[in-house]
């Protein structure tokens, strides 16, 4: 028996969440670095399992089975490819960043009693979420996998509603209401998601009679194992809807502003960073893995929602006047970009939408966690309370300044490869859509341009005359994001070289191949260097 | 006992021979035996009751109960070793009681609930000291009248209400039979047996009194109605077949009867009989599970009922109702499956829509909770539809799973209290989880279970029934019972938004420190749920085991 290093590396920081949560009311900083501990040593875990993993060998490594749920036909089955690598990757990466940033976020008020410990539960269950979200990325077991899609939820939800924004946190009654309401639609939507896959799940069991990924797959591509055509279509609804939900796509997207509103940008960053991710990676495992011909069946109609999610999602973001709602919008539109990717059904739109989760991941977790600093010191998310920031907060304000200009997929930033080759890989199929999904470039340079002309230029507003700039804590939050930035920027393949084999198998469960090309282009991985350049 | 020819008048002529005497009953004491420590513990506790002094009777009465229910429970374990639930399951006490599979795994789950209910009954610590003695949650003295000076007098003198524990004891030894009988009367009976120790339990609160005596008498008048329809079907269907065994009866039903008499000739063709007969047992059934639209006794009851005693009703009440339901239909009715199918879709779907959609309007803990011990049965119930072994394997297992739940959720509802006694109302419960996170993370334990999210019991369960019922080609009924899924999530989030995003009150409840009888009750509940969440195989493997019904 080899040695499990996927389930050490999902119960890491698990282990973590309960060390943390035990620590006594008193020592909250110890509560702080032990977390801070247990996080990086995930993601020297997650390095770990990044380079034992080999790009050109088969496409589940790592893979441990084991008996758990005999009479569900349910077995603890763990594997991961390129796509699951450079996510969990993403997850472990980011997990510390959001520590550090939220370092004095769950601070007790002095009006707390002093058995309820904010700090410790805080850490723990973004530790907890932390564990959920890599054994999601690893399970190759459809039940196993919905079980962490489901019940991450429950601490992401107390994360929402019980930590809310410092900027309007204390006694302020209508502050609590909304954030309460907000963890409360956030819940709700992402259960009904889930209680909806549930029926789905357990069709799939009565059809294929057990939960593994890699026997079902193979079953459908040996074509001993058949689903009516009806079947297989409300069986991918099924799935789909709980991802959609998750992702988020338009027209289920709506709890997302609010979750990212009212939580602290720490949480945001989780949301929408990490979270989230897992619906995208979803769609990408199962609903093109179990269910190949009722993805192609719905590809026009998911192509359409995807398109109005970039397209509104960045007009609604332009009229946004709440920096972190603003944020929120902008990050529907670029799920929408990733969707795209993925049921653009070509190599370039699938490795450029896995890629574009990851830089996505990082961009957003760079503009967010500045956000959050930016509105901790002035106490307001609106936009309209800034200006000239800048001038008081030069590095602030810089950094705010490449984390937008890497949201609107500036060349030489990362999101910029990925979101290149999402639209060619549309467009290579669906011209048309390729064209519309372009908008979306030159609204995001609207809305994060004109955000931070509002907030960081201009004369110098009296409240914010005072601010100060970043300290280290945060410089040492923003630095390595940023330096990531411009790294994958320029040189993306070490990230390509992992992904593009996976894609080649997704490519080959929905029996697709890429459309040929008109103009003779070199191999894949090479144009992606040229994109790069 | 032959048919006696009218023509023959008033007198026969003398038998020839000696009269054949009626032969001693065969009785196995041994596969009975669960039921028989119980009942015999009962009575005892009767005679503790009458001889033992007053202040040492609260002791005695406790230490009985529990040695009672455990011993039994080892019988059960015994019984289930030595392959009574399996190879050796057979029908006893001439063919009244079943011991198979299901029976016995019933009977310990019964056992086991009312262990943990017990020591909730026991619970001496909530409630503050009446001049020097400690108190339960129980009426001093039940019989005088509320407010009077009688009742004072007996709170002076420190009585205590110790027959609980024998009536308790008393309402197991009927729940205990009732999924075993094999025949309608036992049926009967022992639906007798359990039902009227539970009237006078819901009675005795010690606070809210009238609330409660309220509730006893609702409770008693709806069952006895529903009483009166049971044994009116039995009748029904006794006329049908000429038998109140459930062997003889199903072989009428599936026309496989080889002994073919007259009368039953006459009766066995008129199917008015029968689907008459059957509906009122069923009825009578579905009102003690809860069922819509026999449901409407819970909320009241469950509300009412001294606490302690609503967690053991609601747990162990629907445990031997669903084992009783399930061995009608499974073994009585089988032959009917195509009539009563139907229905039983019927009461499914308006049980599981009703109570989550209900319950969402609630501000009363305890009547939140039996509105969703409403829309639960309606979960189980499309295990029962799907008339499989997997099917009663998943309610075997369902109903294991949500007893421990139902009553360590009702255990933690005695600790949160205020100057009335238990802070019953939804907004006593605001910010409950800045003040005692404890208390409140182990509630949300509970509710996170009644939702039915991952990595709890009530997922396991859940999943369970649900695959039952779409391999039996039930989908509809699982779309239906995820969609009521979802509705109920919301009144259960509501609870946790209300204890920990909430401010806190400042005449909000206090919680009481229990002592360990309490903290065990809610601790086997945690542990229990949490073990069925992430590993339950085992289970699952020892409810499939015991999923064949023995006839």
């Amino acid at each position: 028996m080899n040695f499990p290093l996927l389930t050490v590396t999902a119960a890491l920081p698990a282990v973590g969440a309960i060390l943390t949560a035990a620590v006594p009311a008193a020592r909250r900083t110890l509560a702080k670095w032990l977390a801070l501990l247990f996080s990086l040593a995930t993601l020297a875990l997650a390095v770990l399992v990044a380079i034992r993993f080999e790009p050109g060998g088969d496409r589940y490594q790592l893979t441990e089975s084991r008996a758990w749920i005999a009479d569900f036909g349910v077995r603890y089955e763990l594997g991961v490819d390129g796509i699951g690598v450079v996510l969990i990757a993403l997850t472990a990466l980011l997990i510390p960043f959001v520590i550090a940033a939220g370092w004095n976020d769950a601070d007790p008020l002095e009006t707390h009693s002093s058995r309820w410990r904010p700090t410790q539960g805080f850490f723990a269950l973004i530790l907890l979420v932390e564990a959920m979200v890599i054994i999601s990325f690893e399970a190759t077991d459809v039940f196993l996998f919905y079980i962490f899609f489901e019940a991450m939820l429950i601490p992401m939800y107390f994360l929402i509603g019980g930590f809310g924004d410092r900027a309007h946190s204390g006694s302020d009654e209508n502050a609590a209401a909304q954030r309460s309401y907000a963890a409360v639609k956030f819940l709700l939507y992402n259960l009904a998601g889930g209680l909806i896959m549930l029926a789905a799940v357990i069709g799939l069991y009565v059809v294929a009679g057990n939960f593994s990924l890699q026997e079902i797959t193979a079953a459908r591509a040996a074509g001993t194992l058949d689903m009516a055509t009806n079947t297989e279509r409300w069986l991918f609804l099924g799935f789909f809807f709980a991802f959609a939900v998750k992702a988020p796509l338009w027209p289920l997207h709506t709890w997302l502003p609010n979750a990212m509103g009212e939580a602290t940008a720490p949480v945001a960053v989780l949301i929408t960073a990490v979270v989230d991710k897992v619906g995208t990676f979803a769609m990408l495992r199962f609903c093109l893995g179990l269910f190949p011909e009722a993805s192609k069946w719905a590809t026009p109609v998911i192509l359409v929602l995807a398109l109005i999610s970039i397209v509104y999602g960045a007009l609604v973001a332009v009229g946004q006047r709440d920096i972190k709602r603003l944020v929120a919008y902008a990050s529907i539109s670029h799920f929408g970009f990733i969707v795209l990717g993925i049921f653009a059904m070509t190599s370039q739109g699938q490795s450029g939408a896995t890629l574009y989760m990851v830089n996505h991941g990082i961009s957003t977790a760079a503009l967010m966690l500045v956000a959050g600093f930016l509105i901790s010191r002035r106490g307001s998310r609106l936009i309209a309370d800034y200006g000239g920031v800048q001038k008081v907060a030069p590095v602030l304000a810089g950094t705010f300044l490449i984390g937008g200009l890497a949201t609107l997929s500036l060349p030489g930033l990362a999101p910029f490869v990925s979101e290149f080759l999402v639209l060619v890989g549309t467009f290579s199929r669906y011209p048309v859509v390729g064209i519309i999904a372009t908008t979306g470039i030159v609204l995001a340079a609207l809305y994060t341009l004109v955000l931070y002309q509002r907030t960081m230029t201009g004369p110098v507003k009296e409240e914010v005359r005072t601010m100060p700039d970043l300290h280290l804590r945060e410089v040492l939050v923003v630095a390595p994001l940023i330096v990531l930035l411009i790294g994958l920027g320029v040189y993306p393949k070490p990230l390509t070289d992992i992904v593009n084999p996976a894609v080649q198998h997704t490519m080959s469960d929905v029996k697709q191949t890429d459309p040929a090309p008109e103009v003779a282009v070199e191999a894949v991985p090479a144009k992606n260097g040229e994109a790069a350049k | 006992m032959s048919t006696v020819t009218a023509a023959q008048g008033l007198w026969t002529l003398a038998a020839e021979g000696p009269v054949d005497r009626i032969p001693t009953p065969v009785i196995e004491y041994a596969q009975l035996a669960p039921t028989l420590i119980v009942l015999g513990a009962a009575i005892l506790g009767v005679l503790v009751e009458a001889f033992v002094p007053r202040k040492s009777r609260y002791y005695v009465q406790v230490f009985l109960a529990v040695a009672a229910l455990a011993s039994a429970f080892a019988a059960v374990v015994g019984l289930a070793a030595g392959g009574y639930g399996s190879t050796k399951a057979q029908v006893a006490a001439m063919g009244a009681i079943a011991v198979d599979g299901p029976a016995l795994f019933l009977q310990g789950t019964i056992l086991l609930a009312s262990i943990v209910a017990v020591f909730t009954f026991a619970e001496r610590r909530l409630d503050p000291e009446a001049h020097g003695s400690r108190v339960d949650s129980f009426a001093a003295q039940a019989a005088s009248v509320p407010g009077s000076e009688s009742e004072k007098a007996a709170v002076k003198a420190g009585f205590t209400t110790t027959e609980v524990y024998p009536l308790a004891l008393f309402a197991v030894a009927g729940m205990l039979i009732f999924p075993a009988a094999n025949d309608l009367l036992t049926l009967f009976i022992a639906l007798e047996v359990f039902s009227l120790p539970l009237y006078l339990l819901c009675a005795v609160a010690r606070r809210h009194r009238l609330m409660s005596q309220e509730a006893a008498v609702k409770y008693f008048l709806l069952g006895a109605f529903s009483s009166a329809f049971l044994l009116f079907g039995i009748a029904l269907l006794y006329g049908y077949a000429g038998s109140v065994s459930y062997a003889v009866i199903a072989d009428v039903v599936d026309g496989t009867v080889t002994k073919i008499d007259p009368a039953l000739a006459s009766t066995m063709g008129n199917d008015a009989l029968l689907l008459i007969g059957g509906a009122l047992i069923l009825m009578g059934l579905l009102f003690k599970v809860g069922a819509v639209p026999f449901h409407m006794w819970t909320p009241d009851v469950y509300q009412g009922a001294p606490t302690p005693v609503t967690g053991f009703m609601a747990a162990a009440t629907k445990v031997a109702a669903f084992g009783a339901l399930l061995r009608l239909l499974y073994v009585v009715l089988p032959g009917l499956r195509w009539d009563w199918r139907p229905v039983m879709w019927g009461v499914a779907i308006v049980t599981m829509l009703a109570g989550a959609v209900i319950a969402v309007t609630q501000t009363d803990v305890k009547r939140l909770l039996a509105y969703s011990s409403i829309a639960h049965a309606g979960f189980i119930l499309a295990g029962v539809i799907a008339t499989s072994a997997e099917g009663v394997k998943s309610v075997l297992f369902y109903l294991g799973a949500y007893s421990f739940v139902t009553i360590g959720a009702f255990a933690v509802v005695t600790l949160v209290r205020d100057a009335g006694g238990e802070a019953t109302h939804l907004s006593k419960w605001a910010g409950l989880g800045r003040r005692s996170p404890l208390t409140a993370a182990v509630f949300a334990v509970f509710l996170l279970a009644f939702a039915g999210i991952p990595l709890t019991s009530g997922f396991s369960g859940k999943f369970a029934v649900f695959k039952a019922a779409a391999e039996s080609g039930a989908g509809a009924l699982v779309v239906v019972g995820v969609i009521s899924s979802a509705i109920a999530a919301f009144f259960y989030v509501r609870v946790i938004v209300l204890m920990f995003f909430s401010e806190p009150k400042a005449d909000g409840p206090t919680v009481a420190v229990p002592s360990p009888l309490t903290m065990t009750t809610i601790a086997v509940g945690v542990a229990v749920t949490l073990v069925l969440g992430v590993a339950p195989q085992y289970f699952l493997e020892l409810a499939g085991q015991a999923s064949t019904f023995v006839r």
